[in-house]
């Protein structure tokens, strides 16, 4: 038995660490897009980190260059807006301070180590304090992630865990869906240096380099990339397992509650599609339509949740 | 006297609301000078009620509802016979000793103003019930009558200042000044028809206990004792204790109150 | 501030070697432990306190950070026999209010009967009209009382205050007796020590033995929750700490819902009846419907409930009026009244100047008295007779004359004092104590153990928290077994282990 308000902390805790995280992540890539490519993106790999977490107009409001000092500041540090990390650990660490008695005490420190680390922080520095910074966030959302581990397998577990996997998934699709976004530069083509780049830092942002090298033997291929980020059973932040793992905690739950209800079916339903689906389909389809229309399908899940727990 | 009430309560939300909680005080009781003839509440939407008694002695339906609810109706409707009385509350019986209705509320305060206003009026008067109908019609003579749904929140203390005053403002000023000569004083919610057939609000008086008499009803909107016309329903130190609906609502949005109350004589 | 020196509760009458008798030992160990040594593990134990997030909130102070209440790991020491005859005298107080509550609330044969003036309950705003006529399961109000004394002598203890609403301190009390447990394990080995670490089940049982008639028995047993106004109030760590160790669920007025008379919980697998709130929430919150409208950290309709005689409210709404300044002074008369003997446990000598013969003593003693104000807190209207000066005295006599019902006096007591860890060292600092009394429908429990409170700068009277005070552990020591197997007893002691942050 579990109020409802303590299941939705820690629903919510798991869904802004994992959020965190994965802002840190994708800043970490532009600012390899932008950098360390051969030719740099500049401009357009800003913008497209912008669509990806749905914050443009944001961006607009509270005004700034298109640079990497400016948008780095505002997914980084900016508290007017909610698309931040420092938003993200902030609400993160509210809900776990609403549930501490339900958290280890490595889980807790974990959360308020990585909050910490942004409390006096207000400059964002050049470019490698911006990866140093990025590298704490990692660090500390990683140290939670195995103090989590470490806890009881309960409830309070699995709640951190589901809400970890929904935010997963939709972050994966995000982040698949910035080549969509960004085009190529004049001259360049398809499958070309640019393109290639483009992909291998998609790739690094999930950190599936070396998983990519293991499971494909015929270099770097877009329909692979795509493949083992949709479809992979083994890829942990592919669509498939966070859909996996969606089901799984959920029928944990279920088992403990006695009760199976819309959220499940939905889960079910999702992952059972997402086993046959293949690359190719998806590519012919139109990958940012199907990546839009997954990313709506995990927030109509978000709500069955909610209703299913009575998050309220 | 035989007075038929319908008393419809209209509460419409802008936004859907997942729960409503309310506690009604609109069931009178039977007393030497009123019989209930007959008396329901009846509720628009799937409610449970359970009635109870509140710490004052009043009769209460505690009204619980699930939502989604976009409005609500409270439709009570009955009849009761009315006798002539003095003045004096016979057959009701009392939760309280009288002195806690000495006491002074956020709604009626201790107030030099209407404490001195107490004192001139009633320095030559000659016995407590005497006094007590002095005060009643100088309360009563001192303010133009206001027919509209009272101001919420509105104290006794603010509402000595103003020319005009509903019901329930004068009765709370009565208790004010009766409590500041030492009688005990309290607030009363109930149907009359002295303010006209149809009304936005129920009626509102107020009783002053007299030692070897007991508790006494004085309508400072009439000047007078309430007579046959009125039905007692609650009693309590102000308006607020003795309010008709007491409610509270789970979620977003406004809400829009609406009330009618009909009383008829047959 | 006395010419009469102060009994020192380790040292004895003299305040100086040798100690008491029975304390012998505990004097050895003073004596033979480095000062710095006794600092080290103080600081040790306050660096866990911290990190437990066992704080409190001062309010109005321009650093707002979360404070620490200072430890001295110096303990005050009860002796079995002393402890024996003090729980009696509580007992008997808690029995008293309890009844007095149930009277004052129904039929007022108190009140009737003359033995207190009806308009200083009537009139006074803590006798709560919203609930009268209402009754709690078993006819129990007052089921966590925190009774507040100070001593001076051996049996010589006084009331200062009694606590029937929402008692706080007995985090301190647990947690300072784990802190002395793994830093000071030889006064263990020295002293057979009451275990105070039974308390959390001792409430539970309390709870679930007040829970109304008729719920459903069997393994489940009755539901049990701790309210809380929310993690932001400044006792959260207390009612967190309490949920945690009884394994009950802390719940914040949201979770709560009052639907057909009854209350339930949300959970995540659906409604789940409650039977049983332990409230750390005030009267005046605790539902809109009945008292502050505008409450958010209450729940509607719970008081029809409770009325209804389907939930128990720990400690019930309405209690304010036993634990009253204005009361205060005649509860050795409401205690006469229900137990038909006299107090075993006097108030501190209080002289009402309301009533004309008291009024005339006080004047003429003025030099020697304190004299407050009944309804004046913190301080304010204080006069302090042996310190005042001839202008002070002569106002407050003028005062008086004029308004007698307003003011109290009492005498100014030498405190008891224990030695405690100064800058300098060891030094006397005077204690107060607040022993904690459960009462449910199987009885009235006294744990043996509490919450002192010592005044740290020397001389004070002041062990307020806000104002440098600070706590001690409470040992209450065994009676002596008749063939003495003294050294392996303390070895079958458990602590609860892990304080649950």
């Amino acid at each position: 038995m579990m109020l409802s308000r303590t299941a939705s902390s820690l629903y919510w805790l798991g869904r802004y660490i994992e959020r965190a995280d994965f802002y840190a992540r994708l800043i970490e890539a532009t600012v390899r897009l932008d950098v360390m490519s051969s030719r740099p993106a500049g401009e357009v790999a800003w913008s497209s980190a912008l669509a990806v977490t749905d914050t443009e107009a944001d961006f607009a409001a509270f005004g700034g260059e298109l640079t990497q000092t400016d948008v780095v500041r505002f997914l980084a540090l900016d508290t007017r807006h909610g698309g931040s990390v420092i938003r993200c650990l902030d609400r993160a660490r509210t809900n776990a301070k609403a549930v501490r008695t339900a958290l280890s005490r490595e889980a807790w420190t974990a959360i308020n180590r990585a909050w910490l680390v942004f409390e006096n922080r207000r400059q964002i520095g050049e470019t490698q304090a911006t990866l140093s910074l990025v590298e704490a966030v990692k660090n500390e959302t990683r140290g939670f992630e195995g103090a989590v581990h470490q806890m009881l397998r309960n409830q309070a577990h699995w709640f951190i865990r589901l809400g970890q996997a929904v935010e997963r998934a939709d972050n994966t699709a995000r982040l698949l869906d910035v080549k969509y976004h960004i085009l190529l530069p004049a001259g360049e083509t398809v499958g070309g240096v640019v393109d290639r780049d483009q992909w291998t830092t998609i790739l690094q942002t999930v950190s599936a380099v070396t998983a990519y090298r293991w499971l494909y033997s015929d270099g770097l291929v877009p329909a692979n990339v795509i493949d083992l980020l949709i479809a992979s059973r083994d890829l942990p932040r592919s669509l498939m397992a966070s859909a996996d793992t969606t089901v799984e905690l959920l029928g944990l739950l279920a088992e403990r509650t006695g009760s199976h209800g819309e959220a499940d079916r939905m889960a079910r339903m999702r992952a059972t599609r997402l086993g046959k689906t293949r690359s190719g389909e998806v590519i012919a389809s139109g990958l940012h339509q199907y990546l839009q229309a997954f990313i709506r399908e995990n927030g109509q899940l978000h709500e069955a949740i909610g209703r299913q727990f009575r998050f309220g | 006297m035989r007075l038929s009430i319908d008393h419809r309560t209209v509460y419409r939300f802008s936004e859907p609301q997942s729960r409503l909680v309310q506690m009604l005080r609109m069931t009178p009781e039977n007393s030497h000078d009123q019989t209930v003839a007959r008396w329901r509440i009846d509720v628009d939407c799937d409610v449970k009620m359970r009635r109870g008694r509140d710490g004052f002695g009043n009769a209460i339906t505690m009204l619980y509802a699930e939502g989604p609810i976009a409005d609500i109706e409270i439709a009570v409707r009955g009849e009761v016979l009315t006798s002539h009385s003095d003045g004096v509350v016979r057959g009701v019986s009392e939760a309280l000793p009288p002195a806690v209705f000495l006491r002074a509320t956020e709604a009626t305060p201790r107030d030099p103003a209407i404490a001195a206003f107490a004192a001139e009026i009633t320095a030559a008067a000659d016995g407590v019930v005497g006094m007590l109908h002095g005060l009643n019609r100088a309360i009563h003579a001192r303010f133009t009558a206001d027919r509209a749904r009272p101001e919420p929140g509105l104290s006794a203390a603010a509402a000595f200042d103003r020319p005009t005053a509903t019901s329930r403002d004068l009765a709370q000023i009565f208790a004010v000044a009766a409590r500041s000569l030492d009688v005990p004083a309290r607030y009363v919610t109930g149907y009359s028809i002295v303010e006209g057939a149809t009304r936005p609000t129920p009626h509102g008086w107020a009783e002053a206990f007299v030692e070897g008499l007991g508790w006494v009803g004085f309508d400072p909107f009439t000047g007078r004792s309430p007579q046959e016309e009125s039905v007692r329903v609650a009693a309590a130190l102000d308006a607020a204790g003795a309010a008709p609906v007491a409610g509270s609502r789970l979620g977003e949005g406004e809400e829009e109150l609406d009330v009618a109350v009909t009383v008829s004589a047959q | 501030m006395g010419k009469r020196p102060a009994f020192d509760e380790i040292m004895g009458m003299s305040g100086e070697a040798p100690p008491r008798p029975a304390l012998a030992a505990l004097g050895r160990w003073l004596d033979q432990t480095p000062d710095d040594e006794l600092r080290r593990r103080q600081e040790a134990a306050e660096t866990t306190f911290r990190q437990l997030g066992i704080t409190f909130a001062v309010y109005g102070d321009s650093d707002t950070r979360e404070r620490i209440i200072p430890f001295d790991i110096v303990p005050r020491v009860f002796l079995a026999d002393e402890w024996a005859r003090l729980s009696e005298g509580l007992v008997q107080r808690v029995e008293a209010i309890n009844a007095f509550l149930d009277d004052i609330y129904g039929e007022r044969r108190i009140l009737a009967e003359g033995v207190l003036p009806p308009d200083l309950i009537l009139g006074n705003p803590q006798f709560r009209p919203e609930i009268a006529g209402m009754r709690p399961p078993h006819g129990i109000w007052a089921h966590i009382c925190g009774i507040d004394l100070v001593r001076t002598g051996p049996d010589e203890f006084f009331v200062l205050e009694d606590n029937a609403r929402t008692p706080s301190g007995v985090s301190y009390m647990l947690e300072n007796r784990e802190a002395m447990v793994r830093l000071c394990p030889e006064l263990f080995r020295e002293y057979r020590v009451e275990p105070v670490d039974s308390y959390p089940d001792r409430l539970l049982a309390t709870m679930k033995s007040v829970a109304p008639p008729g719920v459903r028995g069997g393994s489940a047993g009755p539901v049990c929750v701790v309210l809380t106004p929310g993690h932001y109030n400044s006792a959260y760590y207390e009612h967190s700490f309490l949920a945690d160790s009884m394994g009950i669920e802390l719940v914040e007025a949201a979770d709560l819902v009052v639907d057909d008379d009854y209350v339930w919980m949300r959970t995540i697998a659906g409604r789940v009846r409650v039977d049983v709130i332990y409230r750390r929430v005030d009267d005046d919150y605790l539902d809109p419907l009945v008292f502050r409208a505008d409450s958010m950290l209450g729940v509607p309709g719970l008081i029809a409930a409770y009325a209804a005689g389907n939930v128990a409210i720990i400690n019930a709404p309405g209690n304010g009026i036993a634990d009253d300044k204005a009361i205060y002074s005649y509860m050795p008369e409401i205690v006469r009244f229900y137990s038909g003997g006299e107090a075993k446990l006097p108030n501190v000598e209080t002289w009402r100047c309301r009533e004309p013969q008291a009024l005339r003593y006080v004047l003429d003693h003025l030099d020697e008295l304190v004299v407050k104000l009944v309804d004046g807190s913190g301080g304010y209207g204080m006069l302090v007779g042996p310190t005042a000066s001839r202008a002070e005295i002569d106002a407050f006599r003028a005062a008086l004359i004029a308004e007698p019902h307003r003011y109290i006096a009492q005498p100014t007591l030498a405190l008891s004092t224990v030695p405690t860890l100064a800058d300098s060292g060891l030094s006397p600092r005077h204690v107060d104590f607040r022993p904690f009394v459960l009462t449910g429908s199987n009885g009235v429990q006294v744990v043996p153990g509490g919450l002192t409170r010592v005044a740290l700068k020397q001389g004070s009277l002041v062990v307020n928290s806000s104002q440098g005070g600070g706590t001690k552990d409470s040992f209450v020591l065994m009676a002596e077994p008749a063939g003495q197997s003294q050294t392996q007893t303390m070895g079958g002691m458990t602590q609860r282990q892990g304080g649950g942050a």
